[in-house]
Order: structure tokens, then C-alpha cells, then sequence
């Protein structure tokens, strides 16, 4: 096989694991930070017991995220030489200023959450977890600076074949920085709320640690259902940025083949990339128009605008983000039972709601996925949008014999440690938080 | 331009050194774990290096986006050129963090034998493949003109870059068993000096050979300041032995620090202006100069560190002090 598809092959695994576990670490540690926080308004022992016990199966988590990030960091050195080469002078810059603003708060007070209870106030206890999710938080925008800036490159000039940095803040908020943000970390509080919800679910539906269960499946209920309405504005905003500055990936995202105004938005159907055709197509005639432009009259751009050769894969580009967003829909209306149940009093006791948020655990781990394919395969064929095709980025002098084996590793690998990581969970919840252990300060 | 060009190569190396004393001791006490017999006694070592491992990897990190940001070049090329080697770099340090969290987890002695081994080899691979990729750039590698490592993987494995890689190892043991000493007591602690006896045994006679090795064989420039260097760290090591002896453990841990710095210095005067040697053509070698990102990245970045590394040392500093003192074993410990 050919070195660059190998070494997609290894990216996409290493990142696609990894990113299982940062978005439900931030959205876990925010809501653990309020468990925190309400402990030491309330002064109520209950708080205690949830917060040591998210505490402990985030630090599961967390330490596999922490395990599978260290490779990212040095795999644009190993696998993607000419591509770090091409883009280091603007590319390393938010890397390196990740591990300085960001990692090193939260790693340094990951320290004090998982080992410093006894040592600490309750406040500077809480502070600590603040600093985790603040940490974490921000980890979250250097990396997604350095992924905008694949998206739509700004800020720069090519000189002596090399992107050189003009303009810091222009790169840094390149013009999907903010948008591939907001809707990157809400998805991640969305991971986090329904992970709890979910286990929270399991305590409902077996009657044991009520309490515990009760106040965590609200607090995370509560999150979860902003963040999934706020996804309905932000996606917004992401899709009106992509139409504007990456229109091939929005024509992708949505089977349009021709440039038109009153484009459809389409509901179903399967792009084909031979025939130039999208068949069985249901769509609502000129929402697509009205919405990424703002009227009827707005002209979007199809497929057929674009050269063959710079169309990105069009099923799992169009694949991933229509069953991304049928997700989104699908917290919303998840949550919203939540809140009716919640105003009607029958939260705690409706079998058919706790089971669907135990079964919908994997969803939101399942649209980050979707989500970042779309985005990534939908930049293709492009590393960097425009300047420079994934194909003349890989590394040259690595044999493809050497990413192959490394790949068959890493798979090894990962597969262990996600079976680890889901016997560690079901011990953990099988055990179950320890309760009244706290004594009121 | 060019000071900022300097001042980047300084500030990589402080990064390094960085990551080389403070994630050198839970490497070297990783590699010793096995040696421990007892179960509490690893439960002690994990919980010395618990709190702290963490923010001690992210200057390794921050070492390896600093150089992307501040070289590309030299990131491109040694990474891509030694693929094997970091692949088993990064295998080691995944099981090593795992293995921390995991063993605790379940009460079964298979189980725990088994993430002691992952965090054991975990520690050691890396601590003995550092070296040997140091020794690597120092003697020089092959590039082609575009910067490619071109040498194969056997090459890596020659015997100087071994003997830097054993070397290596000997200084995270020795300074790995002189924080164990640090943070336990009793029958553990004992074991611990016999620890740090060895092992500086060992990092003595290794640091003679390869230092002589490089000062005889590799110095492309004057070879003044480099002697300088290993001078110095010689001294340290020679310090960490007599104040082991008086059992000040503390004087000790910080003149194994000092020798690192010593190193390091010496690695990086022998080095200047190049970043990685080219073994075949020097007019193919990598340097500060040919090598380094814009004025403007420089700039920015320089700023970023001034700014930000003040903070992190204040709150890294707080950390310490916070866990400083004996492991005692509690309620929440791993």
C-alpha cells in the first residue's frame, strides 16, 4: 500500500481513539466543578459522594486520553514530515503554546483533584477542578487554532516554499477558529451530560443510591439540555462559515451537485459521486439558500463548480455529518423529555426515559466521531485547504513497511485499552459511589 | 533575528532539561518498580510519583511543539528518521501512564503484576531510547538534501549512541532511586539506597565513557566549553555520591539535577550551532541558523514562554510543596 494512505490510515486511527476521551473529560470536569461548587455553598455530604465519585471514573478516562495524546504531539515529526516542514512556522506555534497555557494547568492540578483532598480546603479543592476543566477547556482551543488553521489558513505568506506566520492573532482566529470551537466544546459538555445521565440512569433503574443518582441524572440532565439546544445556534454558525469558506465541503456535506440559488436542504438521499447525481433525494426546496445565506435568493455553490480532483470523498464525507446532525436533533429531544419528565415529577421513575439514557451512552462519543470525519474527510483533498494536497505531506523517508507495523501496534494497542477502560467502568459502577463517608466541615 | 534564533536553541535546551529532572525521577523510580518487593512498597513508589507525573510529561510535550514551532525542519527530520524509536517511546510512556491509574483498580495480584511489568518496561524503554536518539544527533546522521533521514533503522543502533543510551539510563535510575529515598522510610528507604549505590556506580563509569568518547570524537567546534560542561557535571555526580553517604538525600537529588544540567549543556555546546548534524555532507546539517522558523513566529512564541512558563513554574512550585514530605499511605491512595 502506499505510504500516504497508510499513514491517513494511522492518523485517523490515533486520532479517532484519542478523541473518544477529551470531550467527555471536559464535559465531565464541568460538571464536577459544580458538584464542587455546590458542596461548598450546601455544605450537603451528598455532594461530596458524587463529586469523589465522577472524580474517580473521570480519572479512568482522563488518564487513557492523557496516554493517547502523547503520540499526536510527535506524529506530524513522524508521519507527516514535509507537511510539518511546510507549515511549522505557523502550525507548532499553538502546540507549543497548548502544553504552556493549558496542559500544564490542568495535568498540575489533576494532581491535586485525584490526590489532594486531605491536603487542601474544600475551596481550593474546587479551585483545583476549576483549573482541570479550565485547563482541559482550554487544551481544547490550541488544538482546534491548529485544525482551523488547516481549515482556512489565514495570517500567513508563502515564502521560500513554506507557509510563514504574518499575523499571529489572524492565524489564531482564522476564520473557523471561533465557530469549530463553540461547537467542538459544547459537543463535549453534551458527552459529558449524557455520560452521567446515562450511569445515573443505571443506579435509577436498579433502585440503588437514589440520592446520589437522583441529584447527579438532574445536574446533568440540566447541562445537557442547554448544551444540546445551544448546538442548534452553533452548528448554525459552523455550517454558515463552511459555506462560506470551504464550499466544496459544504456541497459535500449536502449531495448539491449544482450551483444554484433556492438550494435545497436535503432530508435524505445517496450522492453519487460517478453519475453526479444525488438519488432518492427528499429535501425541503430553498432552505439551504435561506439558511447558510439568508435568503431564498442566496446562491450556493455545488459540486460541479469544483474540479474532480479537488472534490473530497463524497458518501462519508455527506454520510457523517447527516447522521452527526440527526444525532444533535435526537439530544435535544432526549433532553427535552428529560425536562417534561422532570416538571411532571416522574424524572426518577420512568423506566422507558432511564433506559434510553443508559442505551444512549455511546451516541455523543459516536457524533464527535461523525463530526470530525466530516470535517476532516471533508477537507480532503487538501491537508491544508488550498495550499497544500494531503498526498505531498507524508513523511518520505519512512518505509511503508515501518507505518504498517506501527499501525498493527497502536491497533493492539488501543483495542486493549479499550477494553480495559469499559471492564474498569462497569467495576466502578458496579461498586458504586461510597457513601456517608463525608463528615459535614 | 539570529540572538532569536540562539535564544530559541537555549530555550528548547532549558525544556529539555527540564523535562529530563523532573520526569527523570518517576522514569528512573518506574524503572526500579519491579525491584520492589512488597506491595505497599509499590504502592508508595506510585504514590511519590502520583500527584506529580503528569504535569513532569507535558515539558516533554511542550519540548517536542516547542520544536516544532521554533525548528520544523529538525522536527520533521529526527522524528520521520527515527520512527521506530519514538513508536517505541510513545508505546512505553501510553502503558507507563495507564499502568499509574489502572493497578489500583482491581484487588488481584495477577492483575497488579501485570500493570507493574507495563509501567516498569514503560519507564525503562524510554529512559534507555532518550539516549540513545541524543547520542544519535551527536555523532551526526545521514540526510539527504532535503533533510530525510536516509541512514535505516540498524544504523541508530551503533555503539556510541548505545553507550549514550545506557548512560542515560544510569542517570534516571540514579535519580529515580534518590527520590524514592526522598519520599519513603523504613525497609523500602533501605532498599532505595542500595538503589542509588548502583546505580551511580554505574552513571559514574558510564558518564566517564561516553563523555570521553565525545569530547575525543565528536566536537565539531571548540571542544573548551563542552570540556567546561562535563566538567561540571562530573563534579555533581561526584556530589551526589558524598552527600548520599551523609544521607542527605535532599543535597543529593539536587546535585543529580545539577549534573543533568551539566549534560545538557554539554550536549548542546557540543551541538551549536547545529541542531542535527549531518554525518555525510556538514553542509546538509540541520543549524539554528537554516533551520529555525520567521522572526515573527520566534517573536511571538518568545513571548508565549516569557508570559506563560512564570505562571506554570509558580503553580508547579505550589504543587510540590504541597505533596513534599513522606508517602503516607491513606484513604485515597493509589
Amino acid at each position: 500500500m502506499e505510504p500516504v494512505i497508510l499513514a491517513r490510515v494511522q492518523f485517523a486511527l490515533t486520532i479517532g481513539f484519542h478523541y473518544l476521551f477529551p470531550p467527555l473529560t471536559i464535559g465531565m470536569s464541568w460538571i464536577i466543578v459544580w458538584m464542587l461548587w455546590r458542596r461548598l455553598r450546601s455544605n450537603e455530604a451528598i455532594y461530596g459522594t458524587m463529586a469523589r465519585f465522577w472524580i474517580r471514573v473521570f480519572a479512568i478516562s482522563f488518564a487513557i486520553g492523557v496516554a493517547t495524546g502523547i503520540p499526536m504531539e510527535f506524529q506530524f515529526g513522524t508521519n507527516w514530515a514535509d507537511y510539518s516542514r511546510f507549515v511549522g512556522d505557523i502550525f507548532g506555534a499553538p502546540l507549543a503554546a497548548e502544553g504552556i497555557l493549558a496542559f500544564f494547568l490542568e495535568s498540575a492540578f489533576l494532581g491535586v483533584l485525584l490526590f489532594g483532598e486531605k491536603r487542601v480546603s474544600r475551596r481550593v479543592y474546587w479551585f483545583s477542578g476549576l483549573m482541570v476543566a479550565v485547563g482541559s477547556t482550554l487544551s481544547g482551543f490550541w488544538i482546534i487554532v491548529a485544525n482551523s488553521w488547516q481549515q482556512t489558513p489565514a495570517g500567513y505568506t508563502i515564502v521560500n516554499g513554506r507557509a510563514e506566520l504574518t499575523d499571529f492573532f489572524a492565524a489564531v482566529f482564522n476564520p473557523s477558529t471561533i465557530q469549530r470551537y463553540l461547537h467542538t466544546i459544547d459537543g463535549a459538555l453534551i458527552t459529558g451530560a449524557i455520560f452521567i445521565m446515562g450511569l445515573s440512569a443505571f443506579y435509577l433503574l436498579r433502585g440503588r443510591h437514589r440520592e446520589f443518582a437522583e441529584r447527579s441524572l438532574k445536574m446533568s440532565l440540566i447541562v445537557g439540555l442547554l448544551a444540546a439546544l445551544a448546538q442548534l445556534p452553533l452548528g448554525h454558525l459552523h455550517a454558515v462559515q463552511v459555506a462560506e469558506t470551504q464550499p466544496a465541503k459544504l456541497a459535500a456535506f449536502e449531495g448539491l451537485w449544482e450551483t444554484q440559488d433556492n438550494a435545497p436542504l436535503l432530508l435524505f438521499g445517496i450522492p453519487d459521486a460517478e453519475t453526479e447525481r444525488t438519488d432518492y433525494a427528499v429535501s425541503l426546496p430553498g432552505l439551504l439558500s435561506i439558511g447558510v445565506g439568508g435568503s431564498s435568493d442566496a446562491v450556493v455553490q455545488g459540486l460541479k463548480d469544483f474540479p474532480r480532483e479537488d472534490r473530497p470523498p463524497l458518501l462519508l464525507t455527506f454520510g457523517s455529518f447527516h447522521l452527526m446532525v440527526a444525532l444533535g436533533m435526537y439530544f435535544i429531544a432526549l433532553t427535552l423529555l428529560g425536562l417534561f419528565l422532570l416538571w411532571r415529577e416522574k424524572l426518577y421513575h420512568s423506566k422507558l426515559f432511564l433506559r434510553l439514557c443508559l442505551l444512549s451512552i455511546p451516541l455523543p462519543f459516536i457524533a464527535n466521531e461523525l463530526g470530525w470525519i466530516a470535517a476532516e474527510v471533508g477537507r480532503q483533498p487538501w491537508i491544508v485547504q488550498g495550499l497544500m494536497r494531503t498526498s505531498d505531506a507524508v513523511s518520505t523517508s519512512v518505509p511503508a513497511g515501518q507505518i504498517l507495523f506501527s499501525i498493527l501496534l497502536f491497533s493492539a494497542i488501543y483495542a486493549l485499552l479499550f477494553f480495559v477502560w469499559i471492564f474498569l467502568l462497569r467495576r466502578k459502577l458496579k461498586h458504586g459511589p461510597d457513601e456517608a463517608q463525608e463528615v459535614p466541615a | 533575528m539570529s540572538t532569536l534564533q540562539v535564544i530559541w536553541f537555549l530555550l528548547i535546551g532549558i525544556l529539555l532539561t527540564g523535562y529530563a529532572i523532573l520526569d527523570g525521577f518517576d522514569l528512573g523510580l518506574g524503572a526500579w518498580h519491579l525491584f520492589a518487593k512488597k506491595n505497599e512498597h509499590r504502592r508508595v513508589l506510585l504514590n511519590a510519583v502520583g500527584p506529580v507525573w503528569d504535569g513532569n510529561e507535558v515539558w516533554l510535550l511542550t519540548g517536542g511543539g516547542a520544536i516544532f514551532a521554533a525548528f520544523p525542519p529538525v522536527y520533521a527530520s529526527v522524528f520521520s528518521g527515527f520512527y521506530l524509536a519514538l513508536i517505541l517511546v510513545l508505546l512505553g510512556l501510553i502503558f507507563r501512564a495507564v499502568s499509574i491509574e489502572f493497578r489500583h483498580q482491581v484487588d488481584d495480584d495477577r492483575w497488579r503484576r501485570l500493570w507493574d511489568l507495563a509501567f516498569s518496561l514503560g519507564s525503562l524503554l524510554p529512559a534507555l531510547l532518550f539516549g540513545v536518539a541524543l547520542g544519535n544527533v551527536v555523532r551526526g546522521l545521514q540526510l539527504d538534501a532535503a533533510g530525510n533521514y536516509v541512514g535505516g533503522f540498524l544504523a541508530l543502533l551503533n555503539p556510541y549512541a548505545l553507550l549514550v543510551g545506557l548512560t542515560g539510563l544510569a542517570m534516571f535510575a540514579t535519580h529515580g532511586a534518590l527520590f524514592a529515598v526522598l519520599k519513603s522510610e523504613g525497609e523500602l528507604q533501605q532498599q532505595a539506597r542500595g538503589w542509588v549505590g548502583q546505580a551511580w556506580l554505574a552513571y559514574l563509569v558510564l558518564f566517564l565513557a561516553s563523555t570521553g568518547w565525545s569530547l575525543a570524537a565528536f566536537q565539531r567546534g571548540s571542544p573548551v566549553l563542552p570540556a567546561i560542561a562535563s566538567a561540571l557535571a562530573l563534579a555533581a555526580i561526584v556530589g551526589i555520591k558524598l552527600f548520599a553517604g551523609r544521607s542527605a538525600h535532599g543535597k543529593a537529588f539536587l546535585s543529580s539535577a545539577l549534573a543533568m544540567v551539566g549534560i545538557f549543556g554539554a550536549v548542546g555546546a557540543t551541538l551549536f550551532p547545529d541542531m542535527v548534524p549531518a554525518a555525510n555532507d556538514p553542509a546538509l546539517s540541520l543549524t539554528v541558523y537554516n533551520s529555525s522558523s520567521s522572526q515573527n513566529t520566534l517573536t511571538v512564541m518568545l513571548i508565549l514562554a516569557l508570559v506563560g512558563m512564570p505562571i506554570v513554574l509558580g503553580y508547579t512550585i505550589w504543587i510540590y510543596r504541597l505533596f513534599r514530605g513522606k508517602v503516607v499511605l491513606g484513604e485515597e491512595s493509589y
